[in-house]
């Protein structure tokens, strides 16, 4: 009989009550991790700002916390940073070129790259320290715990983002662009570099900048394959001893006395800042060379 | 089009753009991609051999058998013991804190951007997920011991309880970190779901929240498990949250006020003093840094495989 009745009930107060409740709570879950975010920068602002100044950037890491500072390790992450990105840029553009513009997907060892790069990116960050450790430090290269090998390492670990974000740039750019080109005459090569790498450079160019905030942050992997912990000299060369600044941050949050864990603090906001800076670097390359074909 | 195609397509003897002689040039320029590209598979190669080839010179000193069956984790002391069993207790507890926090707070958030935010509020809300989830671990391991443990834990529970280096802290900081992860993929996998079925569910009189909860959540099930196991795979290989939070005491005890190691961070902590080549302690990397990856590979072998088998495929 009530199945003949209404078929459509109107949406009981009880239903709408509970639809309100839910609605609530899941409002909490999203906002619990933006005040988490908040909660943690408020949290290493009010300990690290006050130890934030001009000595504090370029002095060497002292035991004494008062004269302590970030220079070495600030040196030392870019001196990383350009290793990495000198070892990034060719490579994964050219892997992702290969992927995109030469692959046949039908041959099974084009799949097997593929699948091979996405598994890449699972695998824990301290697996490539591992790595770094047993071939670029020591093993076959021997190169000890030097810049080269410590770039090398954080480049290998990023080497993923940059090649997904590379294949994604090169495939928004339209077929007819490349039919164009070849049409003139031009080889595949000249397309390539002439046509479509242009065309892609923005987006190439926001893959390495987040490829690149992704390792200045990395500390378990410079564990294995990084420096002395006591570093009170600059980098000069490729073969120079080196430390990082989050290595450093670890080193001081490893100390039991409350100055050095203030240091820490003013160590992770320049750290932050160096993040943040990249990202909105990223982002505004991201709007401002946007293409719409 | 057609024409163009044709054009590029033509015998070169026939074509009026002139020959296409084979450049040599072109080959080499292809050479060099494809040496590129096989740097990834170099890669891949390479940790195998640098995990195995250690793995096997340890298990020449240590029993295999020992290794996976023992209790007690002491390598480098005077009477060392070598059952990883703490180390992987450790792991699965910290990974488990982590996934309790992350698994309900992410789906929660997933729900709300897909299904019940405004657009500009999902544009705003989703950039600063992407700021949480670029944040480096050291700085969440450095908010978790000198903020989370001693002003709210210690703060609820009293100091006698939760000691100042301890696996619950570490545990849920880890959750905020791989929040934004198990969010977003999921929140993928949500907005997929075609929406003639939400319009079906609503012309039978379906609340939102029946839509959600009973249409979309099931027909996103696939991705939204590949959300928990990615966010899991990220909780088990994190070394610096607890490195720093934790204590690095392998233990067994179920108690995770106390101080515990993970196979991750027993890896950096043994590195972080500088063990020599072809010591056990330095061989103990190597076979920790196996178990590891291995047990990875197999929480990501097992997410293929459930998104395979459960997936629903849409038109």
């Amino acid at each position: 009989m009530s199945a003949h009745g209404a078929v459509i009930p109107p949406a009981s107060p009880r239903e709408r009550v509970k639809d309100r409740g839910f609605r609530g709570l899941i409002m909490v879950c999203t906002v619990a991790g933006i005040g988490m975010l908040g909660v943690l920068l408020y949290d290493v602002a009010a300990d690290g700002f006050g130890e934030l100044s001009w000595d504090f950037l370029t002095s060497f890491p002292s035991a004494f916390p008062d004269k302590a500072g970030i220079e070495s390790p600030l040196m030392g992450t870019l001196w990383l940073m350009a290793v990495c990105a000198g070892f990034i840029v060719p490579v994964g553009v050219a892997t992702a070129i290969y992927l995109e513009e030469y692959a046949d997907r039908d041959r099974w060892w084009n799949r097997f790259i593929e699948v091979n790069i996405q598994n890449l990116a699972a695998v824990p960050s301290i697996v490539y320290g591992i790595l770094g450790l047993a071939f670029l430090v020591r093993g076959p290269l021997e190169l000890g715990r030097v810049v080269l090998a410590g770039g090398l390492t954080l480049g290998l670990l990023v080497l993923p983002v940059v090649i997904i974000a590379s294949r994604e740039a090169i495939r928004a750019v339209p077929p007819s662009i490349r039919e164009g080109s070849m049409a003139l005459g031009a080889t595949q090569w000249q397309t390539i570099r002439k046509q479509v790498l242009p065309a892609a450079i923005p987006g190439i160019a926001t893959g390495v900048i987040l490829a690149l905030s992704r390792a200045i942050g990395e500390t378990a992997p410079l564990i294995l394959v990084g420096a002395a912990s006591f570093v009170a000299f600059n980098p000069e060369s490729l073969d120079s001893a080196y430390t990082a600044l989050p290595l450093q941050i670890f080193e001081w949050i490893s100390r039991p006395q409350d100055e050095f864990k203030l240091l820490a603090a003013a160590g992770i906001l320049v750290l932050l800042a160096l993040l943040l800076s990249m990202n909105a670097v990223a982002i505004w390359l991201r709007n401002r060379y946007e293409q719409k074909w | 089009m057609e024409a163009s195609q044709s054009a590029v397509r033509a015998p070169s003897g026939t074509s009026v753009l002139g020959g296409a002689r084979r450049r040599w040039s072109e080959d080499v320029v292809k050479a060099f991609l494809i040496a590129c590209a096989l740097i990834s598979i170099l890669t891949t190669i390479g940790i195998l051999i640098a995990l195995l080839d250690e793995t096997i010179a340890f298990f020449g000193d240590v029993g295999i058998v020992d290794f996976f069956t023992g209790t007690e984790w002491s390598p480098l002391f005077a009477d060392p013991q070598f059952g990883v069993w703490p180390l992987v207790w450790g792991t699965l507890m910290t990974t488990g804190i982590a996934l309790i926090v992350a698994v309900p707070l992410g789906l929660g958030a997933a729900i709300y951007l897909s299904e019940y935010a405004r657009p500009r509020v999902r544009k705003t809300i989703k950039p600063i997920l992407e700021v949480l989830a670029g944040i480096p671990t050291i700085v969440f391991g450095y908010f978790a011991l000198t903020f989370f443990t001693p002003d709210v834990l210690q703060g609820l529970f009293g100091q006698d309880r939760i000691q100042i280096f301890n696996a619950l802290s570490a545990g849920i900081i880890m959750g905020f970190m791989v929040l934004p992860t198990i969010a977003s993929v999921a929140e993928d996998a949500m907005s997929a779901v075609p929406h003639a079925l939400r319009e079906g569910a609503y012309g039978l009189g379906a609340s939102k929240l029946q839509v959600s909860l009973r249409v979309v959540f099931p027909a996103a099930l696939s991705g939204i498990v590949a959300a928990a196991v990615l966010g899991a795979s990220r909780a088990i290989g994190e070394t610096m949250i607890v490195l720093v939070a934790a204590g690095g005491i392998a233990n067994t005890s179920g108690n995770p006020g106390e101080p515990h190691a993970t196979m991750a961070s027993f890896i950096g902590q043994t590195a972080k003093g500088d063990v020599p080549t072809g010591s056990i302690g330095y061989e103990t990397i190597f076979a920790v840094g196996t178990t590891l990856f291995l047990m990875t590979l197999a929480i990501n072998a097992i997410a293929i495989r459930f998104v395979r088998k459960y997936r629903q495929v849409y038109e």
